[in-house]
C-alpha cells in the first residue's frame, strides 16, 4: 500500500491561458542620438573600419619567396606574418599569448567601466551601426521608418527598401571579401577573385561572412547580443558594485514625470519621462530599469538625455557612466565614492604586464635558428662487424631568417668518436659543412660511431653547429647508447 | 484569449505558463521565434539530405544502403584519393624511374622523396621481419649494421629486393643451400661439437682449444668452399662470415650447434612481384641510408 496521500484540491486549477512559447522579433527603430558619445562612436567606427579593409594591403618586404604582406595568416605556407615578425606553427603559443593577453584586457575593461567592448569595438556593434546609418539614408529617422513599415506597399517604399538592402549586401560582401584578404595575398586574391580562379576556400569564406553580416548586422541585431552572445552572461562575473556602467542616477531623477515649462522642480526629480533614452536605444531597453543583461553601453541614451536636460535647462548627467555603489549612496544621502583601484583591477592589470613583458623577452630573445636532434629509437645501437658501436640520429635544422645558411658541423665529448652525414662528406679537418635553406627546416640523417674500447652504456656528445658566415654557435648535448652499463 | 486572466509573477514580472508545482510555478520567457524556424530549416535540411545522399542503411532485399541523387560514397571517395595521389607521386616516381641509384642518393630532392617513401613502404613490408628502423631480430639481419650477407651495395640491396632470397619462384633469386651437417647425417654429433668449437674460436671466443683444433680440419673439409679458409664468408653465395660477432641465427654455442646441425636457409620474398619498381628503388635507398650502405 502506498505511503504517499494525494491531495485532491477542492477546486480543479484553471486551465492554463492559451499563450505563444514563442515571442516575434519587435521591431526596434533607433532614433539618431547627437553629442559627445555618438560622436565618439563615429570616430571609433571610421577607425576600425579602416583598420579592417587597409591593413591586407600594407606590404612588409621579407626578401625574395616570402609574401610581402604586412598582416597575413598563410596557413598553406605555415606561417603567420605580423609586420616584422614572422610565427612558425611551433610557435602557435605567441598567438595564444595574444589571445590571453586580449582577454585580461576584456576583464580589465569591464571591472573598470563596464561593456566599453559591447558599446564600441564590438563587431557586431559596429557593422550594426553602419547597416542603421544605411538604413537611415534611405528611409529616414525613427519616425519616418515607423511610419514607412506601417504603411503598404507603394513605389517610394519598394526602392527605398530594395535600396536598403542592396546597399546592405554590398557591404556585406566587401566584408566577407576582406577577411580573405587576411589569408591570402590580397592584391592576387582580388585579381582572381573576380575571375574565378581564386581558391575555393576564398569563395566559400566570402559566401559565408557575406551571409552573417547581413543577416546578423541587418535582421538580427539586438538579438545576437541577447540570445547568441555569451559576452552578456560573462560580465556580470566580472563587473562589481564599483564598476562605471552607463547608469541612470534614480537618486537624482525619480520621482519622474511630465515637466512642463515654468513649473517648479521642488520635490520631484529631473527625470521628465520623455522617453527619448528609450527611443534612441539600439537594444529596445529602458535604461531607468536599471542594470540589465540586454544593455551594451552604447551611451547613447547620455547623449539624448543630456540633450533633454540642456532643453529644461537642468543639469547634464542625468544618465552617465556611473557605479552602483555611488547612486546608492548618494540616495542615502552620503557623499559617492569611486574606487577604480580595487582588487581585480589590479589583478587583472599585473597578469596583463607580466604576460605581456613575458611575450615581449620572448619575441625579443627568440633565435632565428633551431637545432632539433632526435636519436634513432629503433636500433638504439648497431654493433659494428669490427666491434665498434654506431648510432644514428635526424638533425633538423630549422632556419627562421631570410638567409641561405652553411652550417659546420663537428661532435666530440667520447673518445674516438666519428661523424658521418649521410650524402656529405667530411673535410680533412673532421669538419662537414650543412646547407640550410632560408626560410626553411633541413634534415640531415647522422651516424656516431664510438670504438669499441670507449663504448659502454649511456654516455654523452655534444654537437657543435657553427655558422660559416656569422660564427653564431649552437651546441646540442645529445645521448650515446651502447651495449653494457 | 481574452477570458483567460494573465498570471503574472510578482517578483519578476514574467508571465507565467499556468504551470504549477506545489507552489512553483514556470515562467514564460519566450524563445525568439526565428530560433524555431531555424529548427524548422534543420528539419527541411535533414529531408533534403536524406534525398541527395546516402542515408537510409541496407534493408531487407534492398542489398545495399541507399545512395542518395549526388551517389556520393566514401568507399570510392577514397578509392578516388588514392588512385590521385598514386598519379601525383608517378611524377616524383618517374624521376626516381629515370634516375640511377646514385643519382637518387646524391640528389637532395630526391633522396628527400626517396627517403620519404622508402621510410613508409618499409613500415608496410619490411618492418614485421626487419624489425623499425632495420634493428633486425633473431633469424632476421639487422640492416642498420656493415655487415652482409649478399650485397650492403645500392644495386646489391635493389637485386635482393626485387628477387628474393631463396624465393624459389624467382628464376633469378639470390640462392645457396647450407647443408643440415647433423640432420643430413654429414657429420656426427662430435664432429659438430669440434667444428662449432673452431668456428666460435674464429671470432675470439673461448673455446676448448683441442676441439677447436679437431674442428679446424673439419671446417677446411666441409665448410671453407663456402665460408672460407679463414671463415670471412663468401657473399656470392651469401656465406656469412663467421669471424665478426655478429650472429643472425645467435651466438651462443647452442645457436651455432643447431645452425649446424639442422642448416638455417632463410628465406625472404621476391619483392619485385609485389611492389612497383619506383617503390624498390627508393627502400633500396632508404635501407642503404640505415648505416649499412657501402
Amino acid at each position: 500500500m502506498s505511503r504517499v496521500t494525494l491531495i485532491t484540491p477542492k477546486s480543479p486549477p484553471p486551465a492554463p491561458p492559451p499563450q505563444d512559447l514563442y515571442a516575434k522579433r519587435k521591431q526596434i527603430y533607433p532614433k539618431l542620438a547627437h553629442g559627445k558619445f555618438r560622436t565618439v562612436k563615429w570616430v571609433a567606427m571610421a577607425g576600425m573600419l579602416g583598420i579592417y579593409y587597409l591593413v591586407p594591403w600594407l606590404r612588409w618586404d621579407r626578401g625574395a619567396g616570402v609574401p610581402d604582406q604586412a598582416v597575413l595568416a598563410d596557413f598553406a605556407g605555415e606561417r603567420f606574418f605580423f609586420f616584422g615578425i614572422e610565427i612558425w606553427p611551433q610557435e602557435a603559443y605567441y598567438l595564444a599569448g595574444l589571445m590571453i593577453l586580449a582577454a585580461l584586457g576584456l576583464f580589465l575593461v569591464t571591472s573598470l567601466f563596464g561593456r566599453v567592448w559591447c558599446g564600441y569595438a564590438c563587431p557586431q556593434t559596429v557593422w550594426t551601426d553602419l547597416y542603421i546609418w544605411v538604413e537611415r539614408a534611405f528611409e529616414g529617422d525613427r519616425a519616418a521608418r515607423m511610419r514607412l513599415d506601417a504603411k503598404p506597399v507603394s513605389f517610394n517604399k519598394a526602392w527605398r527598401k530594395v535600396g536598403k538592402h542592396a546597399v546592405w549586401l554590398l557591404i556585406a560582401f566587401v566584408t566577407g571579401g576582406a577577411f580573405i584578404l587576411y589569408f591570402h595575398d590580397a592584391q592576387m586574391i582580388a585579381q582572381t577573385f573576380f575571375i574565378g580562379e581564386a581558391p575555393l576556400s576564398a569563395y566559400w569564406f566570402a559566401a559565408i561572412l557575406t551571409g552573417t553580416t547581413y543577416a546578423l548586422a541587418g535582421t538580427m541585431r539586438e538579438q545576437v547580443c541577447t540570445y547568441l552572445c555569451p559576452w552578456p552572461r560573462i560580465q556580470a562575473a566580472l563587473t562589481d558594485e564599483h564598476a562605471l556602467n552607463v547608469t541612470y542616477r534614480y537618486d537624482r531623477g525619480e520621482p519622474r514625470g511630465p515637466h512642463r515649462k515654468g513649473e517648479s522642480w521642488e520635490g520631484r526629480g529631473d527625470c521628465i519621462d520623455c522617453k527619448q533614452c528609450v527611443q534612441v536605444c539600439p537594444m529596445g531597453i529602458d535604461i531607468r530599469d536599471g542594470a540589465q543583461l540586454e544593455c551594451i553601453h552604447c551611451a547613447l541614451c547620455i547623449d539624448a538625455c543630456d540633450e533633454m536636460m540642456k532643453k529644461v535647462e537642468r543639469p547634464t548627467g542625468l544618465i552617465a557612466y556611473d557605479t552602483d555603489i555611488a547612486v546608492a549612496r548618494r540616495a542615502a544621502g552620503m557623499p559617492a565614492q569611486y574606487r577604480l583601484i580595487r582588487a581585480r583591477t589590479v589583478l587583472y592589470a599585473a597578469l596583463m604586464v607580466a604576460i605581456a613583458v613575458l611575450m615581449a623577452w620572448g619575441l625579443l630573445n627568440r633565435g632565428t635558428f633551431e637545432v632539433n636532434v632526435l636519436k634513432d629509437r629503433s636500433p638504439p645501437y648497431v654493433r659494428l662487424s669490427g666491434g665498434d658501436v654506431r648510432n644514428g640520429y635526424t638533425l633538423k635544422l630549422v632556419n627562421k631568417s631570410g638567409e641561405a645558411r652553411e652550417m659546420s658541423l663537428e661532435a666530440n665529448g667520447i673518445d674516438g668518436l666519428e661523424l658521418e652525414v649521410i650524402g656529405l662528406e667530411a673535410t680533412e679537418a673532421g669538419r662537414i659543412f650543412l646547407p640550410v635553406a632560408a626560410h626553411g627546416v633541413d634534415r640531415y640523417r647522422i651516424f656516431v660511431t664510438v670504438p669499441q674500447e670507449t663504448a659502454g652504456g649511456r654516455d654523452h656528445f655534444t654537437l657543435l653547429l657553427q655558422d660559416t658566415a656569422t660564427g653564431e654557435l649552437h651546441g646540442n648535448r645529445t645521448s650515446f647508447m651502447a651495449p653494457g652499463d | 484569449m481574452s477570458e483567460h486572466h494573465k498570471d503574472i509573477d510578482q517578483p519578476t514580472g514574467v508571465e507565467t505558463t499556468g504551470h504549477e508545482w506545489d507552489g512553483i510555478k514556470e515562467l514564460n520567457n519566450p524563445l525568439p521565434r526565428w530560433w524555431l524556424y531555424i529548427w524548422y530549416g534543420t528539419i527541411a535540411f535533414s529531408i533534403g539530405y536524406m534525398v541527395v545522399m546516402p542515408a537510409i542503411p541496407a534493408l531487407p532485399g534492398l542489398g545495399t544502403n541507399t545512395r542518395g541523387l549526388a551517389g556520393q560514397s566514401d568507399r570510392i571517395a577514397v578509392a578516388e584519393q588514392v588512385e590521385s595521389l598514386r598519379s601525383q607521386r608517378s611524377a616524383s616516381g618517374a624521376a626516381l624511374l629515370t634516375a640511377s641509384l646514385e643519382e637518387i642518393e646524391t640528389d637532395r630532392e630526391l633522396q628527400q622523396f626517396a627517403m620519404a617513401s622508402g621510410e613508409s613502404a618499409f613500415g608496410d613490408n619490411c618492418a614485421t621481419c626487419h624489425g623499425a628502423g632495420g634493428r633486425g631480430a633473431k633469424g632476421y639481419p639487422t640492416l642498420a649494421d656493415d655487415s652482409w650477407l649478399w650485397s650492403g651495395t645500392l644495386e646489391g640491396i635493389e637485386y635482393t629486393l626485387q628477387h628474393g632470397i631463396r624465393h624459389e619462384e624467382d628464376a633469378d633469386t639470390r640462392f645457396s643451400l647450407m647443408p643440415a651437417f647433423g640432420r643430413d647425417r654429414l657429420l656426427e654429433r662430435q664432429q659438430i661439437d669440434d667444428v662449432v668449437n673452431h668456428v666460435l674460436s674464429l671470432s675470439g671466443r673461448e673455446v676448448d682449444e683441442a676441439a677447436s683444433k679437431r674442428g679446424a680440419d673439419i671446417f677446411a673439409a666441409q665448410c671453407a668452399s663456402c665460408h672460407g679458409a679463414n671463415g670471412t664468408g663468401d657473399r656470392t653465395v651469401g656465406a656469412p662470415n663467421l669471424t665478426d660477432d655478429i650472429w643472425v641465427f645467435g651466438g651462443e654455442y647452442r645457436d651455432v650447434y643447431n645452425t649446424v646441425y639442422n642448416a638455417r636457409n632463410a628465406h625472404m620474398p621476391a619483392w619485385g612481384e609485389r611492389l612497383d619498381e619506383a617503390t624498390i628503388k627508393s627502400l633500396a635507398v632508404y635501407v642503404h641510408s640505415l648505416g649499412g650502405g657501402e
